[in-house]
């Protein structure tokens, strides 16, 4: 059973108003400024104790490192430490030396502390400082057992993150994604899931069968994904503890592109029969599915919107790959891209503002972004083959997988939905196909 | 003056990660319950056995086993039929065996397109052995998208070496 633990927000230290030096905050709209100098230096503990994971003390440098590597991939911070910052001790944690951290140039100042308890699990203590205007923007605290102590310190990344940039926060996820090894023409394609930094990497199939597309459930305790089992192109759904996975469609017929609609209860897929492919529903349990579209062409990769309410979907029904937007049930089915291009694998952002695309031009795929209603369309890659994007739960960055010419070899990227330049995640092999989980609780 | 703000911020430390299963530390072997994705009696049909000896004759006597497509089409043409007239011949004196019926795309389509395109492929070639005369039971179609490509390339050629449907003998 999942234990489900609302995090209540704190109340802010001090009002974010009167100061000279105003509002500290970071522009996630682009390119404007200047990444912030955060310093995150490493966090004290009052008393070392031995725990599971490594003593207090150790947790603490831990802890800050990851929270330094967190802030650093959003792009907007260039964190300061913890590596060669001053040290301080333990009270100094809600009362830092402003005039220490102005002098070694930060503008912000991420402090904390690592403490046991007597249960066994470990308090991490969380602050936020405007080093500028020397006071506390926030401060948050999260119990974990001490081997789960990456989850507290992506928590507390994403304390400092979302104050910061006003966004929601996205940095305690998880990805599911397949990784590749081996030759183009004999590759051992398996699912695999980390922690969104790359952390706590296992495989979730063996490669006897191939696999492609994994995606959560909007709880992020299933996947649903295509696999080559019984020499057949099919939908299953996995149970992720467990592992344990089902056949979504019994039989021999082709069934693929599958997705879980945003309330959980249904998944929604491509089927093909005699050479035609349309877009089917059916309970996340399985059932009689229903189907939502019917034209000769080959109606695929659909994707609700967060409300439920409407699917995007590729079709080639006008003689080459554009996006359609329907009504869940399948009606008002309308043509919005008109680019020139062909437009392939939609989805919809989290948000409902946007939708994710791969852009299909001149020889290359490359992602892309547009309103639902195909206006105000931009490219944010620009490879041989960028494919595959899927949302942060914030809908702030999309993650992609980039296609090497020649070899093949694919390999995960992220990028801010305003732009800029894609960075790698690492991967233990090749990666394709990923699908970010939704924020954990 | 700060150690009061250190104690109730502890009593107020909020509680997560209380599922201790959830995430796994480290590295382990897929669960065993994933065994199971060789194909077999999980989902309640049995796997396709292919057969070595049956396709190397399926070659010899239709010429091939493969027919070829043009870039992102589907039609068969001239000596496409041809080569699936010689292979429903050789299925009408082979009445024991089965033939899965496998379509490929180049890489340069997206992978769910590709999908689709590798089934629309295998049915055309499914058709047309029908219409030959092969029982419809005896044949089976997937589609391999742009999962096996038998070139590894990425050019014009090795592209047009990997749209195309493969007549896979099985048991």
């Amino acid at each position: 059973m999942k234990l489900i633990v609302a995090l209540f927000a704190l109340p802010l230290a001090a009002a974010a108003s009167a100061q000279d030096s105003g509002p500290l905050e970071v522009d996630v709209v682009g390119g404007i400024n200047a990444p912030m100098a955060i310093a995150v230096p490493f966090m004290p503990t009052p008393e070392p104790v031995p725990t599971p994971a490594g003593d207090t003390a150790q947790l603490g440098r831990s802890i800050a490192e990851v929270v330094a590597t967190d802030l650093r991939s959003t792009g907007l911070f260039t964190p300061l430490g913890p590596t060669g910052v001053r040290a301080y001790a333990f009270p100094e944690a809600a009362a830092p030396a402003y005039a220490e951290w102005r002098n070694a140039g930060a503008s912000a100042l991420v402090s904390g502390y690592v403490e046991a308890r007597p249960d066994g699990r470990i308090i991490v203590g969380c602050y936020l400082h405007d080093v500028t205007a020397g006071r506390e923007l926030t401060h948050q605290g999260f119990a974990v057992p001490a081997t789960e102590w990456r989850r507290a310190a992506h928590k507390c990344a994403d304390t400092i993150y979302s104050r910061l940039s006003g966004e929601q926060p996205f940095l305690d996820t998880r990805v599911v994604y397949v990784a590749e090894t081996g030759p183009k023409n004999n590759r051992l394609k398996r699912i695999a899931i980390m922690d969104s930094d790359g952390s706590n990497h296992r495989y979730l199939t063996t490669g006897k069968a191939t696999v492609v597309t994994p995606r959560f459930s909007p709880r992020g305790d299933k996947l649903v994904y295509m696999s080559y089992q019984g020499r057949m192109a099919r939908v299953y759904v996995m149970d992720v503890a467990s592992g344990a996975e089902r056949l979504l469609i019994p039989g021999r017929v082709t069934t693929f592109a599958p997705r879980f609609s945003p309330d959980g209860r249904d998944i929604i897929f491509s089927m093909a029969t005699g050479g035609n492919t349309d877009i089917y529903v059916v309970g996340a349990n399985g059932g009689t599915p229903r189907r939502l579209t019917a034209t000769p062409g080959a109606d695929t990769s659909p994707s609700y919107s967060p409300d439920g309410r409407q699917i995007v979907f590729e079709s080639d029904r006008s003689g080459t790959q554009q996006l359609y937007v329907m009504d869940a049930d399948g009606a008002n089915q309308k043509r919005i891209t008109f680019g020139g291009a062909r437009y392939a694998s939609p989805v919809w952002s989290p948000r409902g503002n946007m939708i994710a695309f791969t852009r299909i031009g001149g020889g290359a795929f490359r992602i892309g972004v547009m309103s639902p209603s195909g206006a105000g369309e931009r490219t944010l890659t620009d490879s041989w083959q960028d494919e595959g994007p899927s949302w942060a739960p914030n809908g702030q960055f999309i993650m992609f997988h980039r296609t090497a010419r020649g070899s093949g070899e694919a390999t995960l990227y992220a990028v801010s939905v305003n732009g800029g330049r894609p960075r790698i995640l690492p991967t233990p092999l090749g990666g394709s196909d990923p699908s970010w989980s939704p924020l954990q609780n | 003056m700060n150690k009061p703000i250190l104690i109730g911020m502890t009593a107020l430390a909020l509680v997560i990660g209380g599922c201790a299963k959830k995430t796994p530390p480290v590295e382990t072997a897929p669960p065993a319950a994933t065994a199971t994705d060789t194909g077999t009696a999980a989902n309640g049909d049995v796997d396709l056995v292919e057969l070595p000896a049956m396709q190397a004759d399926l070659v010899a006597k239709a010429g091939s086993d493969t027919v070829y497509f043009g870039t992102d089409e589907y039609q068969l043409d001239p000596a496409s039929q041809a080569t699936l007239a010689a292979q429903a011949r050789w299925m009408l004196a082979n009445a024991k065996v089965r033939a899965s019926i496998e379509g490929h795309c180049d890489e340069r389509g997206t992978r769910e397109y590709n999908i689709a395109l590798g089934e629309r492929r295998a049915n055309a070639a499914r058709d047309y052995l029908i219409a030959q005369g092969v029982p419809a039971a005896r044949l089976l179609v997937v589609s391999w998208g742009k999962e096996r490509p038998a070139a590894v390339g990425s050019n014009e050629t090795a592209w047009a070496q990997n749209r195309r449907v493969v007549t896979v003998v099985v048991r």
